[in-house]
């Protein structure tokens, strides 16, 4: 397999970075990591994931979708978009990949979302395999190998080198560029290392975790549970877990007076906030126990049950580590089970 | 449909008619005359004043309507009230259709039709009235019974008077809440009205009012021997981007923007009861 | 101290003293528990939990169950009860509704600073002599405690219980050289270029998640005011510079003179946001231009800022113009 050697690393992102933008997960000061733009002097994280996960590349937490000029009795509407440039997302989890199948599912399908398509289409996902899991993974929950990542290009390391394999044209594009760089390299120690982390993901806690009781067949059954009152008792209704989620994909449309005209923006929106349904005539979802509700049951019955029984979750394991009172999926799984 | 749905087309208001109290209809065309675009009846339009607000309207105007398309209004919010204290010539944008809509060329075709509504209501169910009075010969016999809170509160007042009571073939039967001077027509509410009507029940049913008033309604058109998969009805949740993509008008798997709004009273029965 | 706390919680459920009880439920993880209301003694006995991890200040949660049918019990350390006094003085917990234990507080423990360090796939976590041993799926870790404390107990105010029914384990005292003004006095030092910096690139990490806001004992307004569709302002969208450091600024304005530093804004934020700084930086002014004052500590008093006294008073613009510090 073709391979570099990880001291060579800055070599790397440089040749990356002089064709296309460069995104990679970078250490904060306070210990976690973030994407960041490369840079020289820009490390890649030794942390296993982000705090936000890699959708804010295809669906930014914020961004403008049209602008309009009013002018008397006029309006003149203007699409503000420049032309997109290509870029390279490397360091993403397997976990974060699989994000982009099921974020795909909702903006690709008809009627397309061409704000989203358009990024899909210019970026290029380089994922790298788990070699150190963490106590609140479950990506293999839903099925997910983390050992093998999807993505355009899949990497490998195994201590002292960087192994390449590319899944689609445009990794192979991806490795091309970069084959000046890479020599052929013997996979043997990265086998063992894989064959290691399998080992160690089937000693964590929620190595036993089970999604097969939900998707839609049980859909008013788990609606109904009682299990939600007790649930959602101690919900803050923020929206952290709804932000720093990978799959979490609803927004809101807000214009904005900017002075010289109206800016009409989307950004992300939590079915956890109390305004989210609010209309002027009331509110379908009066109380925390009907927002939390859906958020679980959209991940868990609702997209399964539209997805050929594919959920909503990739088991990145980010509520489990960022809810503020750590209420989560998994709580909420293991509560609401019905076998 | 648009190409880029989430950008809207600009129109034009060219008439704007005070109906009720609270409920205006606007008339829209492209600024280069003719209609924005082509919808079936039951659909509905994102209508923005840019800096306002945007809100799901149902189109009111039949699609054989060949030159406008108009919106039935009722002041209620934000968008709304600056809706209705704008002008004619004002510019507005809209975007759509979206949504399914109702049966028209499928299940409805060659049936007798009974229409059911209250106040706003009969705003997304005068498309589908006018669509089958322009298409007498597709359909059977056409029933309408309409109610509102007073005789001022009946939306299209003069479009029923004038139009759909002189048709053939077509029945309409008006009622208001209370007693009222100047009105010989019937006076209760629309539930029990229906009842008392006691339609034949090989009708197909189309249903649109406020909450209270379909729930009774269904529950009077059971009694009467009617069954669920003969009643159809409008939904209307909060939306922002019309294309079941937000995540707002979810209920259970059904997105209302885009798996309805129109559902037949068997398939609501299999959501969730968020609505 | 758990199990004495568990046993209290038995005794006065079953003789009538209280029908609920609120504290700490356990996870599925070393760290991660829930504040939980328990109904039954077999609830307490399988799930309830006090140790180094129950950071979270369950006051809040008490406007909404003082409220309830029947007293609930509800164990406070000694920060959770200035909040707690806070809010019986601003008229949002019924105090007959609630029977308040007082136990000992922290410092408690930021399983966030053991992954920081590396130590991840943690299965257990041990306190001994001030060592944590963390058993993790990858072998035992060791690191010395004081290392893993949470932000919001690394300046403890005070030991001290303001309120409480009955007390659990010795009282200890209001510490008067916390240090938790410290880092707000480097702030100030900076040039105000600095300073600015030092802020933008803190905010720009907000994600507008709200649950600072969300957790705060001081925000209990039943609608705030970024909630407003027509206030104007956009409170989703993190892409605004101006939005974002005004939310924050904002809160902390509605917050002063009632705010206890509890805390919990900064335990909560997924970015890390030095919350706190903000909040301490009006206490600090406010114990300067106006005395000392601690919100919460009692429930009588006026607090500064609501108190205008036209002899006494010192306006924040005279201060300035005098050229006070």
């Amino acid at each position: 397999m073709l391979m570099i050697s990880l001291d060579r690393l800055d070599e790397l992102f440089a040749a990356v970075a002089a064709k296309q933008t460069l995104y990679l997960p970078a250490d904060r000061e306070d210990g976690q990591a973030e994407y960041r733009r490369w840079e020289d002097g820009v490390k890649l994280s030794s942390r296993l994931n982000t705090v936000r996960s890699a959708k804010d590349f295809f669906f930014p937490q914020t961004e403008d979708l049209v602008e309009f000029k009013m002018e008397g009795k006029n309006i003149e509407v203007i699409d503000p978009r420049k032309e997109s440039e290509d870029f390279v997302v490397f360091g993403v989890r397997a976990c974060d990949a699989r994000s982009f199948t099921i974020l795909d599912k909702v903006y690709l399908v008809e009627p397309v979302d061409s704000y989203y398509k358009t990024r899909r289409d210019h970026g290029t996902v380089v994922t790298m395999a788990c070699t150190r899991p963490e106590e609140t993974c479950f990506c293999r929950t839903f099925g997910i190998d983390p050992t093998a990542p999807e993505g355009d290009c899949a990497c490998w390391s195994d201590g002292e080198s960087l192994f390449f394999r590319a899944n689609t044209e445009k990794g192979e594009k991806f490795v091309d560029s970069i084959s000046s760089l890479l020599d052929e390299g013997d996979t043997e120690k990265l086998e063992k290392i894989n064959e290691r982390t399998r080992d160690v993901l089937s000693k964590m806690p929620l190595a036993n975790l089970s999604a097969e009781n939900f998707g839609g067949d049980k859909l008013n059954e788990y609606f109904n549970s009682d299990k939600w009152g007790e649930l959602s008792e101690a919900c803050l209704g923020c929206g952290t877990c709804t932000f720093v989620c990978p799959t979490c994909q609803c927004y809101d449309i807000r214009d904005f007076d900017t002075g010289h005209g109206i800016k009409r923006f989307r950004c992300w929106d939590s079915c956890m906030y109390s305004d989210f349904t609010k209309m002027a005539h009331g509110n379908p979802r009066l109380t925390q126990l009907e927002r939390f509700r859906q958020r679980f049951m959209h991940k868990l019955v609702y997209f399964p049950a539209n997805n050929n029984g594919e959920f909503g979750c990739v088991g990145c394991g980010r509520c489990l580590s960022k809810c503020p009172i750590s209420m989560n999926i998994v709580k909420v799984m293991k509560a609401l089970e019905v076998k | 449909m648009n190409s880029e749905t989430l950008i809207p087309y600009v129109g034009v208001v060219t008439d704007i008619r005070q109906d009720t109290p609270d409920v205006k209809t606007f008339r829209v065309v492209s600024p280069e005359g003719g209609k924005l675009f082509e919808h079936m009846p039951g659909q509905c339009a994102m209508v923005s004043v840019p800096g306002v607000g945007e809100g799901m309207f149902s189109i009111t105007s039949s699609p054989t309507n060949t030159e406008f398309m108009e919106f039935s209004i009722k002041k209620c919010g934000h968008l709304t009230n600056w809706l209705h204290a704008m002008d004619v010539g004002q510019q507005i944008t809209v975007r759509g259709p979206y949504g399914n809509n109702f049966p028209v060329e499928t299940e409805l075709k060659g049936k007798d039709l009974l229409f059911i509504a209250g106040g706003i209501g009969l705003a997304p169910l005068r498309s589908v009235i006018n669509y089958v009075r322009d298409k007498r010969e597709n359909y059977g016999k056409i029933q309408i019974v309409y109610g509102s809170r007073s005789k001022d509160d009946l939306v299209d007042y003069q479009e029923i008077i004038n139009e759909w009571m002189a048709d053939d073939g077509v029945e309409v039967n008006l009622t208001i809440d209370r007693e009222q001077e100047g009105w010989d027509g019937h006076v209760g509410f629309v539930p029990n009205y229906v009842k008392e009507l006691a339609p034949s029940t090989d009708k197909t049913v189309l249903v649109c009012g406020p909450p209270i008033m379909i729930k009774f309604t269904l529950a009077g058109l059971k009694e009467i021997g009617f069954t669920e998969t003969q009643v159809y009805t409008t939904m209307e949740l909060r939306m922002k981007c019309a294309i079941g993509k937000c995540g707002r008008c979810n209920i259970g798997n059904k997105y209302v923007c885009k798996d309805g709004p129109v559902f037949r009273f068997d398939e609501l029965d299999e959501l969730p009861d968020e609505y | 101290m758990q199990e004495a706390m568990i046993n209290r919680a038995k005794e006065l459920m079953a003789d009538g003293t209280v029908s609920r009880v609120i504290g700490w439920k356990r996870g599925e993880f070393a760290y991660d528990i829930t504040p939980a209301v328990f109904e039954t003694a077999e609830e307490i006995d399988s799930d309830f939990v006090c140790d180094d991890f129950t950071a979270a200040n369950v006051s809040k949660y008490l406007i909404k169950e003082s409220r309830k049918e029947g007293r609930i019990l509800a164990f406070l350390k000694p920060c959770d009860t200035y909040s707690f006094n806070q809010l019986i003085k601003e008229h949002r917990i019924i105090r007959e509704n609630v029977y308040v234990i007082g136990i000992p507080g922290g410092p408690k423990l930021d399983a966030e600073k053991l992954k920081a360090r590396g130590i991840t796939g943690i299965l257990g976590v041990r306190n001994e002599k001030g060592t944590l041993h963390i058993d993790t799926v990858y072998g035992e870790e060791t690191m010395p405690m004081f290392e893993a404390i949470l932000g919001k107990c690394e300046n403890c105010k005070s030991t001290k219980h303001v309120v409480y029914d009955e007390l659990m384990g010795e009282e200890g005292e209001v510490i008067a050289d916390s240090g938790r003004f410290d880092r707000v006095a480097e702030l100030e030092n900076m040039t105000a270029q600095q300073r600015f910096e030092f802020w933008r690139e803190q905010l720009s990490k907000c994600i507008r998640c709200n649950a600072c806001r969300n957790v705060c004992p001081a925000c209990s307004c039943e609608n705030c005011v970024f909630d407003n569709p027509d206030s104007g302002i956009s409170n989703k969208a993190a892409a605004d510079s101006f939005e974002e450091n005004n939310f924050h600024i904002i809160r902390a304005f509605h917050v002063a003179g009632r705010c206890t530093d509890c805390g919990e804004c900064s335990r909560v934020c997924p970015q890390n946001i030095p919350l706190h700084l903000l909040n301490r930086k009006f206490i600090k002014d406010i114990n300067e231009l106006y005395g000392e004052y601690q919100a919460g500590e009692d429930t009588t008093s006026r607090a500064p800022l609501t108190n205008y006294n036209a002899d006494e008073d010192c306006e924040p613009s005279i201060v300035h113009e005098r050229g006070a510090e």
